[in-house]
């Protein structure tokens, strides 16, 4: 693999991040992360949306009319959508019932419009499929942070296991319930978005 | 008549788009660092909500729902389910619905399209405007008009979001924020601020 290639993947995991830096797709990050499985089930499943729909409009990049190019968009990401979310009420019933409307919001995910119209419009199928995993990996990382430290903190579990142990509640420590809550999802980003701007002072922004 | 009135207050405060479910999130980032543009914005909104929802309604209740083509097709239609293509006809159907109200606009009224301008377009990828339709269709509303109190109060909802996030950064440039803040980091903990304090309307009932 080429150092470009390789780049198309680790970029957007830190410096190019699609959550943190380029302000993408932040609805879904942050309304499922009040635990780590639905958060882990949604990464996967946009990473498959994004990969394949990059790769397919990739193809197609010559053949799309300049025009109506939204709406080509929009039926390949929602057919591809279609099928996660057979997929997901075959096998994970539970999950999918805990994500609700978010895995049909996929289709309107930004990111994956985004990706499209930036990189697959204009590449070759294998670098936008490259882009398309690298991106969504980036977008991984960010949603199993969030989700990591709510479920950790507000319920005390990861995974459904509980982790703090017995003798801690004994002494006096409770869940933090705050955490479960919405509005904590953004001041958990907003702290992500803190701690990498502090290490990476170029993404600064002059106010 | 209570429950239609109810539904609207509670999806403009209780179950707010922006604090609750973080819908539309990267418009409301992106386009809120003006009050007027964010006006614009959010009127757009409301208005695309208002029309798409209910046309949503219409084709999910007559034509995706289990038993729901028997008006056409008589009884033996009764075991047809169709709802697994709810999400490409819902997006189809905004995405043509924005392309229609915008030729509207432009056509007749002149000063709202050159005020919303660029923003119609953007909203066929909204969040919040296929998120309405998505959750009109997971709470089984029984009437459209229910669904249409439902679509204006979200929208409204929204609207509120947006204008009072674009007043509070206005002001906040004057203000010293650290450095790795500054844009976005502060937005989003105002935007959690704003959240627990949308919360306290929880538990109102007309």
């Amino acid at each position: 693999m080429s150092t470009k290639n390789l780049k198309l993947l680790s970029d957007p995991i830190n410096l190019n991040n699609p959550i943190t830096v380029q302000v993408l797709g932040i609805c879904s990050a942050l309304a499922v992360t009040v635990k780590l499985e639905p958060a882990v089930v949604l990464s996967i499943s946009v990473l498959f949306v994004l990969a394949f729909a990059n790769v397919i409009i990739s193809v197609l990049r010559n053949t799309i009319p300049s025009r109506i190019r939204i709406i080509v968009q929009l039926v390949v990401i929602a057919a591809l959508v279609i099928l996660v979310d057979q997929v997901l009420k075959a096998y994970s019933y539970e999950v999918s019932k805990q994500l609700s409307v978010f895995v049909g919001l996929i289709i309107t995910n930004c990111i994956i419009m985004g990706r499209l119209e930036a990189f697959a419009l204009g590449n070759k199928p294998w670098p936008s499929f490259l882009d398309g995993v690298g991106n969504s990996a980036g977008y991984a990382i960010i949603l199993i942070i969030i989700a990591f430290f709510r479920e950790l903190l507000g319920s005390g579990t990861l995974w459904g296991i509980q982790v703090i142990p017995d003798s801690f509640y004994e002494m006096g420590y409770t869940n933090n319930g705050f955490m479960i809550l919405p509005p904590m999802a953004l001041i958990v980003v907003a702290i992500i978005i803190w701690v990498q701007r502090s290490k990476s002072r170029e993404l600064i922004e002059a106010n | 008549m209570e429950d239609i009135l109810n539904i609207f207050v509670k999806s403009i405060f209780i179950d707010n788009m922006i604090f609750a479910y973080f819908l539309g999130m990267c418009s409301y980032l992106a386009v809120s660092k003006t009050v007027p543009t964010a006006t614009g914005l959010g009127i757009a909104v409301i208005f695309v909500l208002g029309i798409t929802v209910p046309v949503n309604y219409l084709i999910e209740n007559f034509l995706l729902k289990k038993g729901a083509l028997d008006w056409i097709l008589g009884a033996s239609a009764a075991e047809i389910d169709l709802s697994f293509l709810s999400f490409i006809m819902f997006i189809a159907v905004i995405a043509s619905m924005v392309q229609l109200v915008e030729m509207v606009v432009e056509k007749f009224a002149p000063a709202l399209y050159s005020e919303l301008g660029i923003f119609l377009p953007l909203i066929a990828v909204n969040c919040a405007i296929l998120g309405g339709a998505l959750f009109m269709q997971e709470r089984e509303y029984t009437s459209i008009a229910e669904a249409t109190s439902f679509a204006l109060g979200s929208g409204l909802g929204w609207f509120l979001a947006i204008v009072g996030i674009a007043a509070i950064r206005e002001k906040i440039r004057y203000s010293n924020v650290p450095a790795p803040l500054r844009g976005l980091g502060i937005t989003f903990i105002v935007t959690g601020l704003m959240g627990i304090a949308f919360m306290s309307f929880m538990g109102i009932k007309l």
